[in-house]
């Protein structure tokens, strides 16, 4: 009984893995086919993009001034407060403004997509669509996965350039220090392979976040208590995934390039 | 009793047999074509024809399998097993964008109307034409047009959350005809729906047999809108439906019914009335 169990569950996840990997593949195969949805790629660009500033400026600035807070403390006990700088723009840049900027664009739009296309297949709307011609992974999925991407990619550098703005703001008002020096200590240790780490992962993380919503949203079986878990399967999903995958761009990357 | 007994032998070309180029193609031909679900079998070989100008009226109880049949003629679900025939093309193993071709000669309105929630009347009905780029002056003039034909033409510029489920099905009905397809599908058109607006949607799905004649797959599980069907016509002078004389019946108006995913029956309104099978007689009483 465990037994029969145990395969019932791995044939369920083999499958919803092979079914990803089918929608993945798809929606950007439809990159290059016609019908092109120019407008509605702009239309999710506007919706994931503009939407999730407010969100991503405001997290940002407090991650920064948080990690200047902590990192401030524990760096005058060595007698290196003035690298918080270094220290608060690092850590943005590599880590945390991609991982924190996409798990809350994860927690606003992975959660969206999945609850608005499983309203859409529970209400039989995606059939409707199919049934007037048009393919849903060509209208749905494709424009919210470049949307996602290229989106994320810019919401990360705001995210980024807001977080040491936060660090500069709690270090010169709150811990009294040099504000040249922050931001030239800042910018001054930042090398190349530090800044291509910090924009190739949000690539990463927003084809996550998009496939991952529409996987789930596509899914959805069972009225609205079947929306209702794809969203937080969405979410659950898409944080996991993106934090796995950052462990491993961050181990692919250091691997390159040392650092 | 089963009108179509005998069409499904032969034939392993991608037409049709006996119908590859006749005048009097069938629009649609199933040939014992089964499908289910986990393991559970929902629809068991199951073969018929709808042809040109013809209405079919599919009857069975609810979770049978009726709405299942409809999806398997516009190829939004594949057989297990079987071929299915659309306008003499077979389309059990067609690639989902040749589908779309096929789709665009066939009009469904869904069991809750489907309509994108959110997208005006206007844009729910013109869907299909401004997908095919066609000038918005054009889409509007066509969808108007549609929506006159339903009454409807003032709610252009509504959402469907702000119409009422009868208002709702009619949209649909106006969006499944603003092509001017060869064939309509209706999913339980009245379900759910009050007695006298279910009388208003018989009328537009009888309004289109009579005076467009377009091929149409009915699914339903009210028997009375089935023999209102059957036993009226639409009157063009008067603009309403009127009884036809006492035992007359449409003539291209018949009966299918699904019984434990088998068709049970095939046949005319009369055959159908004097079945001696006792579901049928059970369910029509």
């Amino acid at each position: 009984m465990a037994l029969e169990t145990i395969d019932a569950a791995a044939k369920r996840g083999v499958l919803a893995l092979q079914d990803y990997a089918l929608l993945s593949a798809r929606a950007v195969g439809d990159l290059f086919r016609r019908p092109f949805y120019r407008d509605d790629i702009f239309m999710q660009a506007d919706i994931i993009g503009v939407g999730s500033l407010p969100i991503v400026i405001l997290t940002g600035f407090f991650l920064g001034g948080v990690l200047a807070l902590q990192s401030a403390a524990t760096l005058a006990q060595f007698g290196a407060a003035a690298f918080t700088g270094q220290l608060v723009s690092f850590s943005m840049i590599k880590e945390i403004g991609p991982v924190v900027t996409a798990l809350m664009v994860s927690g606003r739009n992975a959660s969206g997509m999945a609850s608005e296309l499983g309203s859409m297949i529970v209400t039989e709307q995606i059939d409707a669509m199919r049934a007037l011609g048009t393919d849903p992974l060509k209208k749905l999925v494709m424009p919210r996965i470049v949307a996602t991407v290229v989106m994320l990619f810019f919401l990360v550098i705001i995210s980024d350039a807001v977080g040491i703005c936060g660090g500069g703001f709690v270090s010169i008002f709150m811990l009294g220090q040099d504000g040249s020096q922050y931001f030239h200590l800042s910018y001054q240790s930042l090398e190349y392979p530090d800044i291509l780490q910090g924009l190739v992962k949000p690539i990463f993380f927003g084809f996550i976040i998009a496939t991952i919503g529409c996987f789930y949203g596509m899914k959805t079986r069972g009225g609205t208590q079947g929306v209702g878990r794809s969203t937080t399967q969405a979410v659950v999903w898409s944080s996991i995934l993106i934090i796995v995958c950052d462990f491993m761009v961050s181990r692919f990357m250091i691997g390159i390039f040392g650092r | 009793m089963s009108r179509d007994a005998g069409v499904n032998g032969g034939g392993n070309g991608a037409t049709p047999p006996a119908a590859a180029g006749a005048s009097s193609e069938p629009v649609v031909v199933f040939e014992n074509v089964s499908i289910g679900f986990e393991r559970k079998p929902v629809l068991e070989n199951i073969s018929f024809r709808v042809h040109a100008g013809e209405m079919r009226i599919l009857l069975g109880p609810a979770g049978v399998g009726k709405s299942v049949l409809l999806k398997l003629v516009n190829g939004l679900l594949r057989p297990d097993s079987g071929r299915i025939f659309v306008f003499g093309k077979e389309i059990t193993a067609m690639k989902e964008e040749d589908l779309f071709e096929i789709r665009g000669s066939i009009g469904t309105v869904f069991q809750e109307g489907a309509l994108f929630d959110s997208l005006n009347v206007r844009d729910n009905v013109g869907y299909r034409l401004m997908e095919e780029h066609i000038p918005d002056d054009e889409i509007t003039a066509r969808v108007t047009e549609a929506l006159r034909f339903v009454e409807l033409e003032h709610t252009l510029d509504k959402f469907p959350s702000e119409l009422s489920g009868g208002m709702r099905r009619r949209v649909a009905i106006a969006r499944a005809i603003v092509t001017n397809p060869r064939l309509i599908l209706y999913d339980s058109p009245t379900g759910g729906l009050d007695p006298i607006t279910s009388t208003t949607i018989i009328e537009l799905v009888m309004k289109q047999r009579d005076v467009s004649h377009t091929s149409s797959l009915v699914v339903t599980h009210r028997i009375q809108d089935a023999f209102v069907l059957a036993m009226h016509r639409f009157n063009r002078t008067t603009n309403q439906m009127e009884a036809l004389p006492p035992h007359v019946t449409d003539p291209n108006t018949s009966f299918m019914m699904l019984h434990q995913g088998q068709l049970v029956f095939d046949g005319t309104t009369k055959e159908l009335v004097h079945s001696n099978d006792a579901f049928i007689r059970e369910y029509i009483s």
